[in-house]
């Protein structure tokens, strides 16, 4: 049982947990993930870390309330504990200081970004940051990742904060020259930034988050297209070379359950799928 | 008085007394056991047909080497806590075993009375000594002083919890850390509850808890942990790595990523250690088309046939490229299957998949296959046959052709030889290149079988004592 310190509202449905978890607290570092099971008929759910206190013995992690068991874990409460948290799993992040990173993070993603920005900095890098989301209303950490870049972009999807989606990347990537580029967020913004990266031979490092049962090796669910080869999201990943990435695939083998995904939400809302709503 | 002159012959009983089984007509549609056990009755009956031989040849056969006459006597005689506690000398796993070991190619090959009809049905004579001590509650065994040692065992399947068990009972600290969240390796997350019920892995892992052993579960030994970690900082003084061949294999051919193609161990995984069957009570889905082809000839192809098939698939199919005498399953779980209605095609291999436009699996090719000469395996190898592709409709693929061990531990623990199958090199008693660290089960040897797993254990657990205790 791990039990929950703190709970805040970043922005609607996306919630920030302190969770007590000391052995995992003491090994994380940037990039990597954990498996998160509500209760004893719960899923297997990987969520980024976002941050870590190996003398308080927390990690935090960010969520988007959109299935059954995110929107379970949102109703959780300072003080209530979460069944089992398998981690850190997944390679960390390389960090050393590459010269200028542009740092791309969007939806939920934003969270774990920060820490990445934070290790970056520290490395020594001149980071350029750009944050974005669907509507400025799930825009959140401005003033964090403000603080820590030497840049930062807003962009939003429908243009109601900053840059109207991520196009304007284009005119900064022609002025400028990046020896990395870091993106954390959902598949089709990941997509897009390494086509804007491409032409400019920047080095893109993606973030994956395929579908995950173990999240350890075991089942090769999370199995993705790099550069012809199979990879496996949760061992050899989560971070690939996004310019060698097969998104079409990636973005199809995410969607293979989503019509049980939106069942198993839609009875959990209705509460008739029998256990209670617990 | 009429006094016999000499003892009459005991009459050879040539025929075993079979197992109630749920009818395949029935056990399609559920996941209860397939195989319902003997009753006291049937076991009596069963047991009388040993013929107690002096020189008992099933022993042989049996990696742990029960005494098998001693307990079937035993159990003749009514004495069935005797009996029990005869098999558990050798073997703490009786009910898992009694279900799950492949008899008919260990002790029962060996019995004498093969020779003349059937052999006598050790392995159900077994599970009935097992349950019926399940039934009554286990007596736990007396633990001996404490050691004041302390060993990680990594790994909570048959080879971890048998090496687990028996360090405790010798009186050192046990933790054993899982990476999954539940106990039972293979044995909860592969092997279907048709075949083995959870609640008997259950009532296996409470016992090893109750001698004292602390389960640390969801702990990924590599990443949490590493074994230099434990031994230095975390106060170990030995470890045993019991972490299995859990990576599945892929084909390797074009479509292989398209949606509705699982590995086994994802379609196992899901079903069983995360009951999806039983979804959406349970969260984790799982999506059965009608048409399931899986891919293979194994134990592995026959447990994912017939769970397809329970699950509520139409048509299920097994593909594999040798014929049936080459078919490495168990000949019980061939019948098993094929009388529930699977459907076997020998002698043929998928060349790729064919997608629809949403990314799904709709078609396979396959290519015809005859047999050449043997390989090194012994079995004769599998020649595709030119221009012989023809396709099979299927929405649903397992792909079940065989695991690798896990790796984790092998790249984050320097100086632990390995092979080049990523196996780790031990010696019998699970000796590896770094001091007081000892593996077994899986992990060494390849895929093999729960019994196997379980004698490595125990070989393990007594190298580890003996080295706690010669060490100062
Ligand atoms: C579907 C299926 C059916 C089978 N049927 C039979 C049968 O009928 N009869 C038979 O005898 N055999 C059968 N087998 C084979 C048998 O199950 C295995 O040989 C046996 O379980 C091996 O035991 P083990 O303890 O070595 O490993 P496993 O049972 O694989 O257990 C290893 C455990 O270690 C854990 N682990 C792995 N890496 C780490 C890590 N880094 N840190 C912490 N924990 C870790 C795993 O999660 C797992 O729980 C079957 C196998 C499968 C897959
Ligand atoms: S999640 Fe199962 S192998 Fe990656």
């Amino acid at each position: 049982m791990y039990e929950i310190l703190r709970t805040e509202e970043l922005a609607p449905k996306i919630k920030l947990f302190e969770v007590y978890a000391p052995e995992i607290a003491e090994k994380a570092k940037p990039g990597q993930f954990i498996i998160v099971i509500i209760n004893e008929k719960g899923e297997r759910v990987p969520l980024t870390i976002a941050g870590y206190d190996a003398e308080k013995g927390s990690i935090t992690f960010v969520f988007n309330e959109v299935g059954k068991t995110t929107k379970q874990l949102g109703l959780l409460k300072e003080g209530d504990s979460i069944w089992n948290i398998t981690g850190p799993l997944g390679n960390p992040s390389e960090i050393r200081n590459f010269g200028k990173v542009l740092c791309v993070a969007g939806g939920v993603m934003i969270a774990p970004m920060l820490l990445q920005v934070r290790a970056l900095r520290e490395a020594g890098n001149t980071v350029v940051t750009v944050m974005g989301a669907r509507i400025k209303e799930l825009l959140f950490f401005k003033d964090e990742m403000k603080a820590l870049s030497h840049r930062l972009y807003v962009a939003t999807d429908d243009g109601s904060e900053g840059y109207k989606g991520l196009n304007f990347l284009k005119d900064v990537l022609a002025e400028e020259k990046f020896d990395r580029c870091v993106a954390m967020g959902p598949v089709s913004m990941l997509q897009k930034v390494c086509e804007l990266t491409r032409p400019y031979k920047v080095p893109t490092v993606v973030t994956l988050m395929p579908i995950m049962v173990d999240g350890m090796g075991m089942c090769g669910v999370c199995r993705v297209n790099v550069g012809g080869q199979m990879k496996f999201g949760c061992v050899d990943g989560p971070e690939f070379d996004g310019h060698l990435v097969d998104f079409d695939q990636l973005i199809k083998r995410q969607r293979m359950f989503l019509p049980e995904e939106r069942l198993s939400a839609l009875l959990w809302e209705l509460g008739g799928c029998g256990c209670g709503g617990k | 008085m009429v006094v016999a002159e000499s003892k009459p012959q005991p009459k050879v009983k040539k025929k075993a007394v079979p197992i109630p089984k749920q009818p395949p007509e029935v056990r399609k549609h559920n996941f209860n056991e397939v195989a319902l056990g003997y009753t006291e009755e049937q076991a009596l009956e069963e047991a009388s047909r040993c013929l107690q031989c002096p020189q008992p040849q099933c022993v042989k056969g049996c990696p742990v080497e029960i005494d098998i006459p001693a307990f079937i006597k035993l159990l003749r005689e009514g004495k069935y806590e005797e009996g029990i506690k005869k098999i558990k000398e050798k073997n703490s796993l009786p009910a898992i075993c009694g279900r799950v070991c492949p008899q008919e190619e260990q002790c029962q090959k060996y019995c004498v009375l093969g020779k003349v009809g059937d052999p006598v049905s050790i392995g159900r004579l077994e599970r009935f000594l097992a349950d019926w001590e399940r039934a009554r509650g286990f007596t736990i065994p007396e633990r001996a002083p404490p050691t004041g040692k302390k060993v990680a065992i990594i790994g909570a399947g048959p080879a971890g919890l048998t090496a687990a068990a028996d360090l405790a009972k010798l009186g050192h600290e046990v933790v054993i850390f899982e990476a999954l969240h539940l106990p039972g390796g293979v044995l909860v997350y592969g092997i279907p509850e048709f075949r083995l019920p959870k609640s008997i892995v259950q009532a296996e892992v409470d016992y090893i808890r109750k001698l004292g052993v602390e389960l640390k579960l969801g702990y990924l030994i590599g990443r949490t942990y590493t074994i230099p970690e434990l031994l230095k900082e975390r106060g170990f003084d030995a470890v045993f790595i019991g972490t299995g061949a859990g990576l599945p294999q892929f084909l390797g051919v074009p479509g292989e990523n398209l949606g509705g193609i699982y590995s086994a161990n994802e379609f196992l995984i899901r079903v069983n250690l995360m009951k999806s069957y039983a979804f959406p009570e349970y969260d984790t889905p799982i999506r059965i088309g009608k048409h399931v082809v899986v891919i293979g000839g194994g134990n592995v192809a026959m447990d994912s046939a017939r769970s397809a098939l329970r699950l509520g698939a139409e048509q299920v199919c097994i593909v594999y490229r040798r014929s049936r005498e080459e078919m490495p399953a168990r000949k019980e779980e061939i019948e098993n299957a094929e009388e529930e209605g699977i459907i076997c095609k020998f002698l043929a291999a998928p060349t790729r998949f064919i997608g629809d436009e949403k990314g799904w699996v709709k078609q396979m090719e396959c290519i015809q296959m005859e047999l050449g000469p043997p390989d090194e395996s012994g079995r004769r190898r599998p020649v595709p046959v030119k221009g012989s592709e023809f396709l099979m409709d299927t929405d649903t693929v397992i792909i079940a052709i065989g695991r690798t061990p896990n790796p984790i531990i092998q790249r984050t623990t320097e100086g632990l030889a390995v092979t080049k199958w990523g196996t780790i090199v031990a010696d019998e008693n699970g000796k590896t290149s770094l001091e007081g660290v000892y593996a077994g089960g899986d992990i060494v040897t390849g895929e093999a079988t729960v019994i196997s797993a379980m004698g490595a254990g125990k070989r393990a657990a007594r190298a580890i004592h003996e080295y706690l205790m010669s060490k100062k």
